[in-house]
């Protein structure tokens, strides 16, 4: 790791002062992601901004069918959170699939949509729930919000600083881990509003990072079971090709784990 | 047995250390004015170093020296070498290139050493690193051995044309060729064995002292053998001469094979500490272990294999090409040949077997031995093509297994070995009793009925471990001999110090080389101490790998405990007044047979230091040495069996139930030895499901150089092993052991690819079996 200087932020405003008074500052929240990158040399801020002591990121609200997570909400958290499980049982299952249970305890749901990684967990959720993104400037809708690999509508300097969404009717999520990382190979994440309409967002698959699935979409609305992914197209040309798994891989994945994700909404 | 002798479940000695966070590795030496070193390394995989600008990097905080292979090489430190010499069938000694321990002229692969910087701290060093600018002249480069054998190929050493190191070979090939023409049934198949990583939890490391006023050399390192290290450092690399050289491996976290060898990374160290007047410290962070780690396996083999009409082995023709990586590491050309291709009979009656291997270099890491070191890919091979066989003449695998299994010994094969002892049916026997092997259609039918497809495999292995009589290594070729020393002390309170030149990196040493005491003298183990791994206090010994520490160091043990007995029963029966013949030792204690005459253990130890009543003309003191000699190799065995469910829809596969049934001869410690075994099958999945070195073919990067890439078996992967043993005892040493170290890594691999073939209904399934390829294997075979 390259030397840094460390900064704790109280409150929202002075992060974003301490932010803006060196060049290369970061945000930090978990670490879970950035620390790592740093420790192999792969990232080097000057300043490290802490928010994990900014109360404005934290907790949980239901109001309504209207939810609120703070963006300082760790995985575990949300995993475990009773007022969630009665909104949105969908959410609290995938956080508790994220990565081992030092990482939950770490790791925030702020940061990881802030990252953006393209096997990351949450973003499929907040495509498929149509969720909102608050930062300390604006609120941000998910479908503008992930725009491409590790790549945000963020300013630099803004904060996440809360997400909201309304509960679904149904909701559901299946992950097929990568095998070494554990992170998704194929995450899918289906919801069903109010309204009927579904929305189906994947994880983990897309060359482009995280995306919303039309042919599952308008499957699902017309008939909200497992077996209506059954005769739906997944084109495979835009899919991810490695060494875990070819984008034809990817392309069964996408299918199945739709399958799984309505079945355990 | 008593509760801490031979056979009991004693827990492990050394354990309260390591849970508790105080074991002292490599890594917590640190002594007055240590520095660190951090190494540039090669981001080609090959290229010429045009030049190399150490000026920036001298300038930076905290620098001492920045150091290059030129200087090494004009202060005379020698290349690395290999210790094992094979001739090609022609006759000509293999082809090896140089190795330099910093490169000078050319880079092989990716982490090739080219510069190396010493500063105050880790993190200066590592930023002078990267302030050093290196620049290449890149070559195109060759990954794959059997592409590196084609003509056109990038050369890698001038030594060595065509990229071959031997073309080697082993029986009869008239022969073999023979049976084969006259077989009612030949089975071939190209076979793939998988690259490896070995991952030791401890990565390697090494702390470089040099003492400039008694111009010695101490060097702390994760080593399996720090005698053959300060050996071949002396005698090879010229470091320094072995009175000069002490070298210590204190606690090590495992080995695997890959801290067997000698590495350039401690050699850099000493002779760093004494170009710069400082203590040198290095320690590998992962992905240069991933890098620079000698790697395991990478073999890629054809095979025939004939049958007469009544299903019986006739013959067995092999050809392998094995992938040695950018140099010739320690023991590398002994792998595929001497420690593999004289298993290819395995547990069968093969009247003809003929090997051919060749040896390939590539621009990629070093290639050497990884626990079972040979012997998996012989099992691999053998198991999975017995099995295919099976198939394909439409009879029961354990059938066709049982109808050749050697029944008589000892059985000489047709590829040197000599098995001495074994009993393959009642491991097999054993191991389908505990799988209910029986019921298993039923099994399969009701998982069927959930979408699953469920699949069961067997194998059946063989290896070789012990290794081995010197005066037979010598002949085929080794630099070393492989006996084992033994020192028993016993001080004058009657406590009692075994040092061995055995090597401890978590098989247990500290606890069953002490029940071997306590069982021989009636002592409580407590009261026995196990010290190895410093040259300066054990004066020789050969190290731990090839499950070698029970059957050959345990006997050197053995040998200098017959002498220390011999000596007690002497002091004692001179104490008594008795005749030397009519001393028992039991329960600490030494009687005269048959009467209540009896002197405690440490009563004739301190006669023995007091030296007041001795027998005329007896040395005081009570110490012996000896050292062992093999005999012949052991020949541990057993049959295992997988049972495994796929999921046809994702490709994922659960291993429903794992059987291993092993002969391992004479057992010290049970729960010891079910540990090695789990670990050993955790490894051998780790093979077959989860486990691969990628380089990109092109470019030769390391595409698994951290673990977001490198599959690591974890605790869920795996299921609760069902582990038994059927004994038979070795007849070729004196405690009747045969070794238990790797058997888990070679036995699993093709139980494991059987029950997954068997599941999909497709045998075309190349390890690691991924759930991409077996979802591909299981659709190919679905359409
Ligand atoms: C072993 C391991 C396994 C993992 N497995 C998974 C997995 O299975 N699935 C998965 O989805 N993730 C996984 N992760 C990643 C984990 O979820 C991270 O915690 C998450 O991606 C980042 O969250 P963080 O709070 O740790 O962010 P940090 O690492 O602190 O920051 C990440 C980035 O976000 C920025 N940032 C942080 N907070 C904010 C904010 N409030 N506003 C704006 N920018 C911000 C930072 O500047 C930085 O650029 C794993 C991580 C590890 C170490």
């Amino acid at each position: 790791m390259y030397a840094t200087n460390y900064h704790r932020a109280s409150s929202i405003a002075d992060a974003v002062t301490l932010q803006s008074s060196s060049d290369e500052a970061k945000y930090v929240s978990g670490g879970m992601t950035l620390i790592p990158t740093m420790k192999q040399r792969l990232a080097a801020p000057s300043d490290l901004v802490d928010l994990r002591h900014v109360g404005e990121l934290k907790g949980i609200s239901v109001n309504g069918s209207r939810v609120r997570i703070g963006a300082g909400t760790t995985h575990a958290e949300v995993a475990t959170s009773a007022e969630l499980k009665a909104a949105c049982p969908a959410i609290c299952h995938l956080a508790s699939h994220i990565g081992d249970p030092h990482v939950r305890h770490m790791g925030t749901i702020g940061g990881s949509i802030a990252n953006n990684d393209p096997a990351a967990d949450y973003p499929s959720a907040m495509l498929a729930l149509g969720a909102t993104i608050v930062t300390n400037a604006r609120e941000i809708l998910a479908d503008d919000f992930f725009t491409g690999l590790f790549e945000t509508a963020l300013e630099d300097g803004e904060i996440v600083v809360a997400v909201t969404f309304d509960a679904p009717a149904k909701a559901g999520y299946a992950k097929f881990p990568n095998p070494a990382s554990r992170y998704a190979m194929t995450g899918v994440f289906v919801a069903k509003a109010s309204d009927g309409s579904a929305r189906v967002a994947v994880t983990g698959a897309g060359s482009d990072g995280v995306f919303r699935h039309a042919g599952l979409e308008q499957a699902l609305s017309a008939n909200w079971s497992a077996d209506a992914t059954a005769g739906v197209d997944v084109d495979a040309s835009n899919l991810l090709s490695d060494i875990h798994g070819s984008a034809d891989y990817r392309a069964n994945l996408v299918k199945v784990m739709a399958k799984r994700a309505v079945a355990a909404a | 047995m008593g509760v801490e002798g031979i056979g009991a479940r004693v827990a492990r000695k050394e354990d309260k250390r390591f849970l508790m966070g105080q074991g002292r590795y490599t890594d917590d030496m640190s002594v007055p004015g240590m520095r660190y070193a951090a190494f540039v390394r090669s981001p080609h995989a090959h290229a010429k170093i045009k030049s190399i600008d150490t000026s920036a990097a001298e300038d930076m905080p905290g620098v001492v020296a920045v150091l290059n292979g030129k200087q090494m090489l004009d202060d005379g430190i020698g290349n690395l070498i290999c210790g094992w010499m094979i001739h090609s069938k022609d006759g000509s000694p293999m082809k090896m290139g140089a190795w330099r321990p910093i490169a000078h002229e050319t880079v092989r692969y990716v982490g090739d050493a080219v510069a190396v910087v010493v500063a105050d701290t880790l993190g200066e060093a590592r930023d002078a690193a990267e302030a050093v600018v290196v620049d290449y002249d890149v070559l195109p480069a060759v990954t794959s051995a059997v592409k590196a054998l084609e003509a056109g190929q990038p050369q890698l050493h001038p030594e060595a044309p065509g990229n071959l190191i031997y073309d080697w070979q082993i029986g009869d090939a008239d022969a073999t060729d023979a049976a084969i023409a006259a077989a009612a049934h030949v089975t071939e198949m190209t076979i793939v064995n998988n690259r490896l990583a070995p991952n030791p939890m401890e990565p390697r490391a090494a702390l470089g002292i040099y003492d400039s006023a008694e111009d010695h050399y101490t060097c702390y390192t994760t080593s399996q053998n720090p005698h053959v290290a300060r050996l071949v450092m002396s005698a090879f690399y010229n470091v320094a001469p072995e009175n000069k050289l002490r070298v210590i491996a204190p606690d090590v976290g495992g080995g695997f094979g890959s801290k067997i060898f000698i590495y350039p990374e401690e050699i850099v160290c000493l002779w760093a500490s004494k170009r710069s007047g400082v203590p040198v410290k290095w320690t590998s962070d992962r992905t240069e272990a991933f890098l620079t780690d000698a790697h395991g396996r990478d073999h890629v083999s054809t095979v025939k294999m004939a049958f007469d009409a009544n299903n019986r082995i006739t013959a067995l023709k092999v050809d392998t090409i094995a992938n040695f990586g950018a140099y010739m590491s320690l023991f590398s050309s002994s792998v595929p040949t001497y420690l593999y291709a004289t298993l290819l009979s395995g547990q069968y009656n093969i009247p003809a077997i003929h090997a051919n291997v060749r040896a390939v270099y590539t621009n990629t890491a070093t290639v050497d031995a990884y626990r079972g070191a040979g012997r998996p890919e012989a099992t691999y091979l053998v198991e999975r093509t017995v099995e295919t066989a099976a198939r394909e003449l439409g009879v029961s695998p354990a059938e066709l297994r049982r109808s050749n299994f050697i029944r008589s010994f000892p059985h000489q094969t047709p590829v040197i070995m000599n098995y001495d002892a074994g009993d393959y049916e009642a491991s097999l026997e054993a191991a389908m009793k505990a799988a209910d092997w029986n019921g298993f259609p039923a099994r399969k039918a009701e998982a069927a009925n959930r979408g699953m497809k469920r699949g069961i495999g067997m194998s059946c292995y063989i290896e070789a471990c012990g290794i081995a009589p010197s005066a037979a290594v010598g002949s085929l070729g080794a630099g070393v001999g492989l006996w084992e020393s033994a020192e028993v002390r016993v001080n004058a309170v009657g406590t009692i110090e075994v040092l061995t030149g055995s090597h401890s990196h978590g098989q247990g040493h500290e606890t069953t080389f002490a029940q071997l005491v306590a069982e021989r003298f009636g002592v409580p183990i407590d009261s026995v101490s196990i010290v190895h791994g410093d040259t300066d206090k054990v004066q020789m010994g050969m190290g731990t790998y090839g499950s070698r520490s029970g059957a050959v160091g345990m006997s050197a043990i053995v040998k200098a405990l017959d002498k220390v007995e011999a000596k007690a029963k002497k002091i004692a029966a001179h104490l008594m007044e008795a005749d030397e013949s009519d001393i028992v030792i039991e329960n600490g204690a030494l009687k005269v047979a048959g009467t209540d005459k009896t002197v405690p253990w440490f009563q004739m130890a301190l006669a023995a230091y007091t030296a007041h009543n001795l027998p005329a003309g007896m040395e005081p003191g009570l110490k012996e040495g000896a050292f062992y000699d093999p005999a012949n190799f052991t020949f541990p065995a057993g049959c295992y069996i997988a049972e495994v469910e796929v999921d046809p829809e994702t490709g994922k596969t659960k291993i429903i139930q794992f059987v291993a049934a092993d002969d391992f001869g004479n057992i010290i410690n049970p729960m010891i030895v079910e540990g090695q075994v789990h670990g050993g099958i955790a490894q051998g999945i780790g093979q077959a499901m989860l486990e691969g070195v990628h380089y990109d073919p092109e470019t030769g990067q390391l595409l698994t150089a951290s673990y977001m890439d490198y599959t690591m078996p974890r605790a869920d992967d795996l299921p609760s092993f069902n582990v038994s043993h059927q004994n038979t005892p070795c007849p070729n040493n004196p405690l009747g052991i045969k070794g238990c170290g790797e058997a888990g890594a070679i036995g699993s691999p093709p139980a494991l690819i059987n029950a997954i073939t068997d599941a999909i209904g497709n045998n075309d399934l190349s390890m690691p079996a991924t759930p991409q390829k077996v979802w591909a294997a299981a659709r190919a075979a679905a359409n």
